[in-house]
C-alpha cells in the first residue's frame, strides 16, 4: 500500500485514479474450501463440546469451528495474532460471528481439537484469556455492545468496561450450555441503541437522568434552533431570545425524557452528568421465531449508578437474574417466555427486583401494557398496596 | 498503486492471488519487535488504576489489548507512522479521565468524510486536546465487511496496517451494524485511507448518516442448513445495486436491509432493520423417520448437543416436541411424527432440537417485513410482515424492485429524521401497502383493529361524499 503522508492521493487532482463505489470484497474468495465445495449442501449440526462445532454436509464432509470469545474494541496486533493461528491451523481462514466472536474453521477434527487447546491457552499479560472458546448452544455467549467512553459523544455510561464487568461475572455459562434456552445480553450506552438492544433476553442500557443544560452561547452560535425544537419528540424545547438579545433555547424540564435527540442536533445541550448517569436493566427480550415471536425487552429495573470500574450492582443484578431464570425456567423457555408464564409479578419476586412506580409505562401506548383482568398473584407487592388502601 | 482491474483478487484459491506481501505497509522488523518482559513492564503515558481494574478476571481484556498496541506503536516509532505514535496511550488516558468523572469526553462528530460520498467517516474529537492531543482528531472510517465476515488473513493483515498506519491502530470487529470500523484517524488522512482501501483492498467504505447503512448478512448457505435462500449473496447484490445510496445521503434519515436465512433470526433482521429479508418455505418439513427414532432412543442429543450442560433428562418427544409446537400441528403415534404441515407456522422450534431428523422444505424463498427501528424517537418497533413469501433468485431483481418502490415513497413523504417505520405509523400500513400495490392480508396483524373508527374511500360508498342537504331536508323538515 502506499506510504507517506498523502499515499496515492493527489490533493491537485482530486479525481485522478479514484475509484468508487466498489461494495465490499466478494464473500466468496474469504470462505474456506470446506465450505465452499459444500456450499448450500449443509445437512446438520452438532455442538460437540463448548466452543466446538461439527456441520455435515449432503456428501458426509464436515466442517469444524472453534468459537472463541473476543472484545469488539481490538488492535491490530490482536488482529495479527489471530492471523497466525488462522494461518497454522485453517490455511489461513477466518471470520467473525454477528456477535463479536471468532471462529475457525478446518475439515480435521484433530486440528480443530489442538486448535481449541492452543486458543485457551493464550493469555493477556494481565490474566485475562485472549481467546476462550465457548459462546456456542445455550451458553451465554458475547455481550454485543456499543462505543461507550472509549469513543461517542452521547453515552450516558461506557460499554467495553461495563461489557468486561459483567462478561467476567457470566464466564462460566460462556464455558458451559446449561441455560434452558438462549440468552442473549447485549449493551448500549443511550438511547440512540445503535446497537439496538430493545429485542434481548437481558438489555443493559446507559441511561441519562437530568435534562440538557443549556449552553446559550453554543445554541446561538452553533445550532440551528428550528431544527432544535422539531427535535424533540416531547415538545419541551422552546426558542427565546435572553435579555441581551441571544437567541437560545428553554427547556421544559417536567417534560423532559433525557433522550438526547436534542444533542445529537446541537452541541450547546450536553447531557453527560456524572449523578445523573446510569444503567437501566431490561429483560425478556428475543428476536427468534422459536415456539413464541420476536418480543421485545421489558424495563425491569430503572436505574443503576455508574460505579466505575466494574459496576458491582449492575454485575449482582445480571446475575441474580440469570440465576433464578436458569433455575427456575423450563427448557426451551426463553427468558421473556418464563416470565410470562409465571407472570411478570412472580419474576419481580423471584429475581428480587423492586417494583416501583417509574416501571409504569407513561409514554404513547401505554395503556396497551397494563393489565385489565382479574388474573393475577399474590405477592408482597400485592398486599403493600392492600394495606395501603386500608383493605387488611 | 494497485494492479488495475485486480484490486478485488484476494482468492488463495486462485493463482495469481494478491497476497499481504503485495502490498504490506510494515516489515517484518516491526512485528514481535517486543518481549514479554517488555509488555509486563510497559508503563503506558497516563497512569490507569481504574481500567487496570478491567484486565482482572477471565474475559478478553480490551485494556490489555489496548496496551499491547500502545507499546506497539512505540516499538514501530514515529517515523513509521502517520499518526501519533501515542495515540492509544491517551486513548487510555483520555478514558480512565471518563472512568473518573463519569462522563465522556469525545465532542460532537464535524463532517468529514471522502471526496463524492456523504458518509462511511464519522468525525470525531477530544474535548482536552491539551491533555490528550494524540487523540484530539479521532475520525471513525466504516470499512464495508464481506458476507458473514469471513476474511483470509492476506486481506486482514493488509487491513491491520492501514489501520495502524493512517490510524490509530485500534478497531472494533465489527461495528453494531456489521462494518469493520478503523478508529482513531485525521482529516487529512481519509483520502489516503480510502485510495489504500479502493486500490490495494479491493474494498469500498461503509454507510452513515441518512444513507443506506452497510447490509448484513447470516452465514447462510455458507454453513447452514437452515438457510431458506443464498443470504450472501443476496447482501452482496443489494449491496452492490444501491451503491449510490450508500455512499451519498438521498434519504430523510438511515436505511437498514439484514438478511437472515430463517426465522430463528441470527443477525436480528427483524428487529434491526427497516427492511428485513427472512428465509421461510412453502412445502413441508422434511422428516427423516430413522433418525427420528434416534433422538427418542436418546441416541442423539437434542437441540444439537446445545443443551448438554445441564441434565435435562431422557427425551420426551410428546412433552419436548409435540406439546411445544405452538400451533399444534405435530403428532407423535408412538413409531412416527406427522405434522400437519398447512397449520405450521414454521416457527423453527421441531427443527432446532431435532436437526439431523427434521429439515426445512425444499421449497423455499424470503419473507419480508418493514419497518423496525430503536426506540428513538416514537418508541422501539419491529418489522411488519408485509409480503408472506417470494423467490428469491439471483440477481434478485424483484426485491430490490421492492426496495425502491418503498424508499421512493419514503423519499417523497418520510419527514428529516423519520424512519421508514415512522411512517408507516404516521400514514398507515394501508397507504405502504397501496405504495406496493399489494392487497391487505390477516398475516399483516396480530387480530384485527378493535377500534371501529374505519376510513373509507370516498370511491368506495355510492354516490360519493357530495351531500345535497335539500334532498335531505326533502325527507327531515327541521
Ligand atoms: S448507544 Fe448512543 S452513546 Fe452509545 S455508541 Fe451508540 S450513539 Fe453513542
Ligand atoms: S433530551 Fe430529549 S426530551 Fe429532553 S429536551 Fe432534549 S430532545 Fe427533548
Ligand atoms: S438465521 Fe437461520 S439460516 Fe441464518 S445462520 Fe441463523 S439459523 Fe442459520
Ligand atoms: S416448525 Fe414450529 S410450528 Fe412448525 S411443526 Fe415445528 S414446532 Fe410446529
Amino acid at each position: 500500500m502506499s506510504k507517506g503522508r498523502l499515499g496515492y492521493y493527489n490533493p491537485d487532482k482530486k479525481q485522478e485514479n479514484r475509484i468508487t463505489d466498489i461494495g465490499p470484497s466478494h464473500f466468496r474468495q474469504f470462505m474456506p474450501p470446506v465450505l465452499r465445495k459444500n456450499y448450500g449442501n449443509w445437512a446438520s449440526h452438532r455442538v460437540l463440546d463448548p466452543g466446538l462445532l461439527m456441520h455435515v454436509s449432503e456428501t458426509g464432509d464436515k466442517a469444524f469451528t472453534v468459537r472463541v470469545g473476543a472484545p469488539r474494541v481490538m488492535s491490530v496486533e490482536h488482529i495479527r495474532e489471530i492471523c497466525s493461528i488462522a494461518d497454522k491451523y485453517c490455511g489461513g481462514y477466518v471470520r467473525w460471528t454477528t456477535r463479536n466472536n471468532v471462529e475457525f474453521i478446518t475439515d480435521k477434527e484433530d486440528t480443530a481439537k489442538a486448535l481449541k487447546k492452543d486458543l485457551d491457552s493464550r493469555k493477556h499479560i494481565g490474566g485475562s484469556f485472549k481467546f476462550p472458546s465457548g459462546g456456542t448452544g445455550n451458553s451465554i455467549t458475547n455481550i454485543v455492545h456499543t462505543q461507550g467512553w472509549l469513543h461517542c459523544h452521547t453515552p450516558a455510561t461506557d460499554a467495553s468496561g461495563l461489557v468486561k464487568a459483567v462478561a467476567d461475572a457470566l464466564f462460566d455459562d460462556f464455558k458451559t450450555m446449561r441455560m434452558p434456552a438462549k440468552l442473549r445480553v447485549s449493551m448500549a450506552c443511550c438511547l440512540n441503541m445503535c446497537g439496538a438492544v430493545h429485542c434481548s433476553d437481558i438489555a443493559l442500557l446507559g441511561y441519562h437522568r437530568k435534562p440538557p443544560a443549556i449552553d446559550d452561547d453554543a445554541v446561538g452560535k452553533g445550532c440551528e434552533i428550528p431544527l432544535v425544537v422539531a427535535a424533540c419528540p416531547l415538545y419541551a424545547i422552546k426558542p427565546v431570545t435572553t435579555a441581551e438579545g441571544k437567541k437560545t433555547v428553554t427547556i421544559n424540564q417536567e417534560k423532559c425524557m433525557y433522550c438526547g435527540n436534542c444533542y445529537t442536533m446541537c452541541l450547546g445541550l450536553p447531557l453527560a452528568d456524572k449523578e445523573g448517569d446510569g444503567v437501566a436493566i431490561l429483560a425478556g427480550g428475543k428476536i427468534s421465531n422459536r415456539i413464541s415471536g420476536p418480543k421485545f425487552s421489558k424495563v425491569v429495573v430503572p436505574w443503576l449508578p455508574n460505579e466505575m470500574p466494574r459496576w458491582p450492582t449492575v454485575v449482582k443484578t445480571v446475575k441474580q437474574i440469570v440465576e433464578v431464570y436458569a433455575k427456575d425456567a423450563n427448557k426451551y423457555e426463553r427468558l421473556g417466555d418464563w416470565a410470562e408464564r409465571i407472570g411478570w409479578e412472580r419474576f419481580f419476586e423471584k429475581c428480587g427486583l423492586e417494583f416501583s412506580w417509574h416501571l409504569l409505562d407513561d409514554y404513547r401506548l401505554a395503556y396497551d401494557t397494563f393489565r385489565t383482568s382479574t388474573q393475577f398473584k399474590y405477592t408482597d407487592h400485592a398486599w403493600a398496596v392492600s394495606k395501603a388502601v386500608g383493605g387488611i | 498503486m494497485g494492479i488495475p482491474g485486480k484490486e478485488k483478487m484476494w482468492d488463495k484459491e486462485e493463482k495469481e492471488h494478491r497476497k499481504y506481501d503485495d502490498v504490506r505497509i510494515f516489515t517484518d522488523k516491526d512485528f514481535n519487535n517486543y518481549t514479554e518482559d517488555e509488555l509486563k513492564a510497559f508503563k503506558p503515558k497516563h497512569a490507569t488504576p481504574m481500567l487496570d481494574e478491567l484486565e482482572k478476571g477471565p474475559w478478553p481484556s480490551f485494556v490489555s489489548d489496548l496496551k499491547r498496541e500502545a507499546l506497539h506503536r512505540h516499538k514501530v516509532g514515529q517515523d513509521n507512522l502517520l499518526i501519533p505514535m501515542e495515540a492509544v496511550d491517551d486513548l487510555l488516558g483520555v478514558v480512565e479521565l471518563s472512568y473518573k468523572e463519569g462522563e465522556t469526553h469525545w465532542k460532537h462528530g464535524g463532517i468529514v468524510g471522502v471526496l463524492g460520498y456523504g458518509g462511511g467517516v464519522i468525525g470525531r474529537y477530544c474535548d482536552q486536546q491539551q491533555m490528550f492531543p494524540s487523540v484530539a482528531h479521532f475520525h471513525t472510517i466504516r470499512v464495508n465487511q464481506p458476507g458473514a465476515k469471513f476474511y483470509n488473513t492476506d486481506f486482514l493483515r493488509a487491513f491491520c496496517d492501514i489501520c495502524e498506519y493512517r490510524g490509530s491502530g485500534i478497531t472494533n470487529m465489527h461495528g453494531s451494524t456489521g462494518d469493520m470500523v478503523m478508529l482513531g484517524s485525521t482529516t487529512e488522512q481519509l483520502e489516503p485511507i480510502f485510495f489504500d482501501l479502493t486500490h490495494d483492498l479491493g474494498n469500498d467504505i461503509g454507510g452513515s448518516g441518512s444513507n443506506l447503512r452497510t447490509p448484513s448478512d447470516c452465514i447462510g448457505p455458507g454453513r447452514c442448513e437452515f438457510a431458506c435462500y443464498d443470504t450472501l449473496a443476496m447482501c452482496y447484490e443489494m449491496t452492490m445495486a444501491f451503491q449510490d445510496e450508500l455512499h451519498r445521503p438521498a434519504f430523510p434519515y438511515k436505511f437498514k436491509f439484514k438478511f437472515d436465512g430463517c426465522p430463528n433470526g441470527c443477525v436480528a433482521a427483524i428487529a434491526r432493520s427497516d427492511m428485513a429479508f427472512i428465509g421461510t418455505w412453502k412445502d413441508d418439513i422434511r422428516i427423516n423417520q430413522e433418525a427420528i427414532q434416534a433422538y427418542v432412543a436418546d441416541k442423539i442429543p437434542r437441540d444439537g448437543g446445545g443443551m448438554a450442560g445441564a441434565n435435562w433428562g431422557p427425551f420426551n418427544i410428546q412433552e419436548e416436541i409435540i406439546d411445544r409446537c405452538p400451533t399444534g400441528c405435530m403428532t407423535w403415534d408412538g413409531k412416527k411424527l406427522s405434522i400437519n404441515n398447512p397449520e405450521c407456522s414454521r416457527c423453527m422450534h421441531c427443527i432446532n432440537a431435532m436437526p439431523e431428523a427434521l429439515r426445512v422444505g425444499k421449497d423455499t424463498g424470503v419473507s419480508i417485513l418493514f419497518g423496525a427501528k430503536a426506540p428513538i424517537l416514537e418508541g422501539a418497533q419491529m418489522s411488519v410482515l408485509t409480503v408472506p413469501f417470494m423467490y428469491a433468485k439471483h440477481p434478485f431483481e424483484s426485491q430490490q424492485a421492492l426496495a425502491r418502490k418503498v424508499q421512493d415513497w419514503w423519499i417523497e413523504e418520510g419527514k428529516n429524521r423519520e424512519r421508514l417505520g415512522e411512517l408507516i405509523q404516521r400514514m398507515g400500513l394501508k397507504t405502504l401497502i397501496e405504495v406496493l400495490g399489494i392487497p391487505a392480508m390477516p398475516q399483516m396483524v396480530k387480530e384485527p383493529r378493535s377500534n371501529p373508527y374505519v376510513f373509507f374511500k370516498e370511491s368506495e360508498v355510492p354516490g360519493g361524499w357530495q351531500r345535497d342537504i335539500g334532498d335531505y331536508r326533502s325527507r327531515h323538515p327541521k
